[in-house]
């Protein structure tokens, strides 16, 4: 393979800037996710729902299952952490917003390159993910 | 460990997988005893049964070629005691970590293209959205609602899976405008071929009207989407397979993670059951990549389209209520 093959062939510069910022965040997520889970299940915290009673409703829909065991919706989960199981959510919101900071990461480099079409195109992607991250749409009345 | 005993244990872990998979049945009495233990087990049995399950399908998608979330949801869904709901919320979580966890590497190659993904994924993630409220308030409305079209859509993804023929370096003679516009063209290096391949797209219009209908189904069943995404890229809008693939899976780290906010906000996953299924699937991934050099993966294929019709038909059955596969 040529040198200019080589040039042809490579990620583009944004990708590449993409592809390290979406690993770390990888990283950091399943880490989080394996700490928190260990402290759940060993109850270094305690569950703000026993972890014994799960069973017994988990065949039940999800309003029937929260107004029984009165788990969290949107982002109440966050003011909890202090709960074992609420604080299982820190690793599904890292991985959630992973993507939302590879783009913001993405828009500045398109905003500084004056890349019109693609800047608007990520700002909207920022948007939509912002969006249903925010709980406006399915965050419930809870 | 010698290189004899390593093949034999492949070569066993392979038996035990096509046993796994041609027996339906065999599925089926093991999610009875599950169902009658239910509420009854101890909680700390769960986990380990989700890691091995999940496990072992990570390994068979791999050797399949097809994403972890469509194996999860109508499986867990129909051999599991979890509602829906959390079956959905858990196999987006499950998809979604896998489409993360593999997008570096594939971007890194240059074989997932941004520049492709992003207009599509504009769409997809939009749709999904719509996709996943749709779907919980048809499940609010009556579960087996969603039942019913869960098992017609996992049929028909069985039927794409059995008569879908893949090009590997689609013709395009001509990027329409949007393409030209949007700059989805690129290049990369075939190791297997030792070639530098070129491509570029067309019908991006029809291609991104399609994506509608993708993102609404993978929001709406927490599926994942990589089985409509590759057709759609390769087919339609002519990408090769690899950069397709590829494409593919990097794009559901950015659908899912729409649906799986309005799943997660909503109350729609368990760490209990989540946390297992994810990590499970992610390391079966793994060792099924390992498998693929002694294994048939046609073979696995075969029997994971099976697998699928009967999962399919069977959640058609328990949406219908007909009682005819129990």
């Amino acid at each position: 393979m040529s040198g200019e093959h080589d040039e042809a062939c490579a990620s583009p510069r944004e990708q590449v800037i993409y592809a390290n910022m979406l690993l770390l965040g990888v990283w950091v997520g399943l880490f989080a996710l394996l700490l928190t889970y260990t402290i759940y299940l060993t109850g270094l915290l305690p569950p703000e729902v026993p972890i014994a009673e799960i069973p017994q409703h988990w065949h039940k829909g999800v309003d029937e299952f929260l107004a029984v065991t009165g788990g969290s919706t949107g982002w109440s989960w966050a003011g909890r952490l202090n709960r074992g199981d609420f604080l299982n959510y820190v690793p599904f919101a890292l991985l959630g917003l992973t993507s939302i900071v590879c783009y913001l990461v993405l828009l500045a480099n398109y905003v500084q390159a004056r890349n019109r079409i693609f800047s608007v195109m990520v700002a909207l992607e920022i948007l939509v993910l912002s969006v249903a991250a925010s709980g406006i749409l399915g965050g419930g009345g809870h | 460990m010698s290189a004899a005993f390593r093949l034999a244990w492949r070569r066993a872990a392979a038996a035990g997988l096509i046993l796994v998979l041609a027996s339906p049945a065999a599925l089926g009495a093991a999610q009875e005893s599950v169902a009658d233990g239910g509420a009854a087990a101890p909680w700390w049995i769960w986990p380990p049964i989700l890691f091995v399950f999940c496990f072992v399908l990570g390994v068979v998608a791999v050797l399949a070629g097809v994403g972890g979330g469509v194996l999860y949801v109508p499986l867990v869904g129909g051999f599991f005691p979890f509602h829906i709901d959390f079956v959905r919320g858990a196999g987006l979580m499950v998809a979604l970590a896998g489409a993360l966890a593999a997008g570096p590497g594939l971007l890194r190659r240059n074989l997932a293209s941004l520049r492709l993904a992003m207009p599509v994924a504009l769409v997809a993630s939009t749709c999904a959205i719509f996709g996943a409220m749709l779907g919980l308030y048809l499940s609010a409305l009556d579960p087996l609602l969603v039942q019913a079209c869960l098992g017609f859509t996992i049929t028909g993804i069985g039927v794409l899976l059995l008569l879908s023929k893949n090009t590997e370096k689609p013709v395009v003679s001509k990027q329409d405008a949007m393409s030209l516009a949007f700059g989805l063209s690129g290049a990369y290096f075939d190791v297997g071929m030792r070639e530098r391949v070129e491509w570029k797209t067309h019908r991006t219009l029809l291609g991104l009207a399609l994506f509608i209908v993708i993102g609404v189904l993978a929001g709406m069943f927490g599926l994942g989407a990589g089985w409509a995404n590759v057709p759609v890229l390769n087919l339609v809008m002519g990408a090769p397979i690899k950069v397709s693939v590829a494409t593919s899976k990097f794009l559901l780290s950015i659908t899912d993670t729409s649906a799986a906010w309005i799943y997660m906000n909503r109350g729609c996953v368990i760490p209990l059951i989540a946390v297992p299924s994810i990590v499970g699937l992610m390391l079966g991934s793994l060792v099924g990549v390992r498998l693929l050099s002694v294994v048939k993966p046609r073979l696995i294929r075969r029997m994971v389209i099976l697998v699928l019709f009967f999962a399919g038909l069977r959640a058609i059955d328990r949406g219908l209520s007909l009682g005819l596969l129990g």
